[in-house]
């Protein structure tokens, strides 16, 4: 991903990142190439989401569900995102 | 302190390599093919080793497309829920075997680079066509839709030629580069004068990187591993002495890094006799340097002490025959000015290099930094 993410991106894990049950440690990691990270729980909330969907829909579902601010939303969800972009671990389905 | 479980297994499938790089890290004196591990004692490592809390699996070597069963031993990690990796030359591949790695569940390749120019890449290397048969292994790679981590090993010979690694991962389409400067155990202190980058070198490569990395954001991420000579800290070598990773050799021997077998003394279980659980918490060589009541000063009341654990092992023992002593590359360790020394004197020498064999003993003596 070049660009920098915003509302209308569609960001989605590529095949080579994938989520896993670690059951030893008992939390959700996110295996990526010579890299194991362990996702914030928000983070969590917002990888499950991702499916083609753009980030200001995966903003608007969030919204209903926490009753929280849009704009506040939307926020965590870039900036938990970009930095995953940044060490690209994200792509953008080409439309 | 409690122990954490694992993250990774480094698996080295086989010792034999097609290439004879003179750093290479593999020991001295490399297992015998008839003494490998077979595809179901691989098998039972990496369920053991999933169980233990290891996510990831580095299938390494020597050079690991050597092994036939590689597809079978690929399928079998994946089947125990690891994330796997392969770490290759590329030069033996093709593309029904690329075509099968896939298959098979292969994640991500990790792509060894000689050099960018290809007489010299042949010539670290020893091996004849290995560029143009790399670049088509990482077109074969990048078609089945892999990721590539290049992974470049630099020293004086290469390091000029920074730039053109960055365009070669750009243009072969990796993922991630990585520019590591040669570590100095296992053949490569052999090979020291030949491969030792003055400073101002190692300072123009640096420049390079700086200015790649923000251009290149987003399209490739560069990691680049300082030569650790010229450092002020060392880094925290294998992420701490049996805190996160373990590796498997050829015959089933378990140890907390990869060059550990040149630390003389270490008692090395094997997997083939005893549960990989039982030897990350109790085998005496993870035991050994696990920690830091093993440490020496300046290490021992050093804030750094758990942060780069007292740098590698590997290097102490090698350059001071003492385990236990402050790794030397580290700026707090007495011997550092005189590392530093010889570092200066070793990036004059002479460029031929002492190529791996089967079966040689190192042609120097290595504790150069010991009191005699
Ligand atoms: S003295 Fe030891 S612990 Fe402190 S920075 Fe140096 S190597 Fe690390």
């Amino acid at each position: 991903m070049r660009e920098p993410l915003t509302a209308e991106s569609r960001p989605l894990l590529p095949p080579f990142c994938r989520l896993h049950e670690d059951r030893v440690r008992g939390r959700t990691v996110l295996l990526a190439p010579e890299r194991v990270l362990f996702p914030c729980p928000t983070s969590l909330l917002v990888l499950a989401r991702l499916d083609g969907r753009s980030l200001s829909e995966v903003a608007d579902g969030l919204c209903l569900e926490f009753a929280a601010p849009r704009e506040v939303i939307l926020g965590d969800v870039l900036g938990v995102l970009q930095d995953l972009a940044d060490q690209g671990f994200l792509e953008e389905r080409t439309p | 302190m409690t122990l954490q479980p694992p993250i990774g297994l480094l698996a080295e499938l086989t010792h034999r390599c097609p290439l004879r790089c003179p750093y290479c890290s593999n020991p001295l004196e490399l297992t015998r093919a008839e003494r490998e591990l077979d595809t179901a004692s691989w098998g039972r490592v990496f369920r053991e080793a999933a169980e233990l809390g290891i996510l990831q699996v580095h299938l390494s070597g020597g050079e690991p497309t050597l092994r036939p069963d590689l597809e079978e031993i690929v399928a079998r990690a994946r089947a125990a829920g690891l994330y796997v990796n392969l770490i290759t030359a590329g030069v033996l591949l093709n593309v029904e075997r690329v075509a099968r790695l896939k298959e098979a569940g292969l994640d991500h390749v990790q792509l060894s680079l000689q050099d960018v120019d290809p007489a010299s890449a042949e010539r670290i290397g020893g091996m004849k066509g290995a560029h143009a048969k790399k670049l088509d292994a990482a077109r074969l790679i990048r078609e089945v839709g892999l990721p590539i981590t290049l992974n470049a090993v630099m020293h004086r010979q290469n390091l000029d030629r920074v730039a053109e690694v960055v365009e070669t991962a750009l243009a072969i389409g990796a993922h991630r580069l990585e520019i590591a400067h040669t570590q100095y155990y296992g053949w490569a202190l052999v090979n020291r004068r030949a491969l030792m980058p003055p400073r101002e070198q190692v300072a123009r490569a640096r420049a390079v990187v700086d200015e790649a990395r923000p251009r290149l954001k987003g399209r490739l991420v560069i990691d680049y591993v300082a030569p650790d000579y010229y450092a002020r800290y060392p880094k925290p070598c294998v992420g701490g002495w049996g805190r996160s990773v373990i590796t498997v050799g050829p015959d089933g021997k378990a140890m907390p890094c990869h060059a550990a077998h040149t630390i003389p003394g270490l008692v090395f279980d094997n997997v083939a006799e005893r549960p990989l659980a039982w030897i990350w918490r109790n085998g005496p060589a993870f035991e050994a340097f696990r920690g830091t009541d093993w440490m020496q000063e300046p290490c021992r009341s050093c804030e750094r002490r758990e942060i780069d654990f007292g740098g590698c092992r590997c290097q102490a023992m090698a350059l001071t025959s003492d385990p236990t002593a402050t790794d030397p590359a580290c700026s707090l360790s007495p011997l550092h000015d005189r590392l530093l020394a010889l570092a200066d004197a070793d990036s004059l020498g002479d460029p031929d290099f002492t190529y791996r064999r089967f079966m040689t003993r190192p042609p120097v003596a290595s504790d150069e930094l010991s009191p005699s």
